[in-house]
């Protein structure tokens, strides 16, 4: 019987290997998965290379797996806000790499990745800074810079329902990358808050098909990045 | 300045400014805001006008900031803002959301900016400062993908240093982007022929506007024959309905 459902979060993390590259969802604390980002921060595997749009805020989530010195390297678009901390500080000391991509870029080298294209080419960033070192290439007159596709060991990614099958739906605009990096990462690891029967999906309303999805934790009620940060918490 | 008080000299106020630009949005019209002044725009619509806003964190049918208590941390804007969904909002991934961009389906994008140059070059992600950490977000995906690229912005910096200029010193967000520029002075359209200022705000002349902008100017105001054709808009032209 198929039932992808692990029996916790730190079961779920357990094989993530030390210079993974880690994909993880999330569009500030939208979709952040931050009981699966805990239990990595709990597992302690080091030098990962993390795909994710922001660095995290305050000290718990993305930021305290940042803080805990266990990322290498930041693949991102977008490394500040206004409550981030511990990413500007390593990268200033020059303790955390950081490859900047703009996020059309970023959410296209993931698709692609998932998708099985190895480059593609877009004209975002063509003639700026972010293209320097870019193989270019003109097509009807304009110019555009080749992209790599992005595939990850893992994805940690945040979603509202599935089954066992691991047909996912999300909520609201916590959806983001969360579809696409579960296509693009050889292990796709996703919290949900309620798990239903097989056929509690309706077939037209699955958002990310089971086939994109290794292992589901149910995380009921997952804590809300904002309210610890807005508590000065921090992780561990 | 607040959004209300009148600025110590002529031009338009912030909120004022914002009704401008929503005036040239048409019936219709898919737009993408940027965050800060542009978000003004979307209250500043003429009655009676449908205008579809995406926000490229997921949302298409974006609606205004919910009551107090009403906040939903999976329901914002790219600015990470609380937002609601209007009925008939559509959500998805950010892959599609690019595609929207990307692909040509949007628009409109109104952004801010720190300097834009004689050409239509952006440049509002960096100043460039090493010290700075870099982030850019989607703006370079909106510049390259969405028909028509408006910029919102004070004519001048705080210091005075025109933000409007021969060619940009910050790092370009795109090259050739931006069909029109609305300031707190002017309109101005961006055209092969160069920078044509179509319209000006009240108590404001064409020497003030000169001598604070850093490239020349065209006067193309209506009754004025030294107006070229606004080239920029005729190629990259706002479209209705998609």
């Amino acid at each position: 019987m198929i039932d992808k459902l692990a029996a916790n979060a730190a079961e779920a993390v357990s094989d993530i290997h030390d210079g993974a590259t880690v994909m993880i969802g999330g569009f500030g604390e939208a979709g952040s998965p931050i009981e699966l980002i805990h239990a990595l921060v709990d597992h302690g595997a080091r030098e990962l290379t993390v795909v994710s749009n922001n660095t995290g805020s305050g000290r718990v989530g993305l930021a305290a797996l940042i803080a805990n010195g266990q990322v290498r390297k930041m693949v991102c678009s977008y490394p500040r806000s206004a409550n981030s901390l511990v990413f500007p500080e390593l990268f200033r000391a020059g303790k955390i790499e950081l490859e900047l991509v703009p996020q059309g870029t970023l959410a296209e080298r993931i698709r692609a990745g998932g998708a099985g294209i190895p480059a593609f080419y877009t004209p975002a960033a063509a003639g700026t800074r972010l293209a320097e070192g870019k193989e270019t290439r003109a097509f009807n007159g304009q110019e555009y810079l080749m992209e790599y596709g992005l595939r990850a060991d893992f994805a940690l990614v945040r979603a509202e329902r599935a089954d066992r099958y691991g047909n996912l739906v999300y909520n609201k605009t916590a959806r983001n990358f969360g579809p696409i990096m579960c296509t693009a990462a050889e292990t796709a690891i996703v919290q949900v808050r309620e798990v239903v029967e097989a056929g509690g999906i309706d077939p037209e309303c699955v958002v990310t098909p089971g086939i994109f999805v290794e292992r589901l934790v149910q995380v009921p009620e997952p804590a809300q990045e904002s309210e610890l940060v807005k508590e000065g918490r921090s992780y561990p | 300045m607040s959004e209300s008080s009148k600025p110590a000299t002529a031009g338009w106020t912030k909120s004022e400014l914002a009704r401008r630009v929503a005036q040239d949005i048409p019936d219709g019209a898919c737009v993408n805001l940027g965050i800060g002044m542009p978000e003004l725009v979307a209250h500043s619509l003429p009655e009676g006008r449908e205008v579809i806003f995406q926000t490229e964190n997921g949302l298409l049918g974006m609606g205004p900031a919910p009551p107090e208590g009403q906040e939903d941390p999976e329901l914002i804007n790219a600015g990470k803002k609380p937002v609601t969904a209007i009925p008939g909002a559509a959500y998805f991934h950010h892959a599609d959301s690019f595609t929207m961009i990307r692909g040509g389906h949007i628009d409109i994008c109104v952004l801010g900016t720190m300097q834009v140059s004689a050409t239509g070059d952006l440049a509002n992600w960096s100043t460039g400062d090493p010290g700075a950490i870099p982030a850019v977000g989607g703006a370079m995906d909106l510049v390259a993908g969405v028909k028509s690229v408006f910029v919102i912005t004070q004519h001048a910096t705080k210091t005075g240093e025109p933000k409007i200029v021969e060619s940009c010193t910050y790092p370009l967000t795109g090259k050739g982007v931006v069909s029109r520029i609305y300031t707190n002075l002017a309109v101005l359209d961006v055209t092969t022929g160069g920078l044509v200022v179509t319209d000006l705000a009240p108590g404001v002349t064409m020497e003030e506007v000169r001598e604070k902008t850093g490239t020349e100017l065209t006067d193309g105001r209506q009754g004025n024959t030294a107006a070229e054709p606004p080239a920029g808009t005729a190629t990259r032209g706002v479209g209705g309905n998609k």
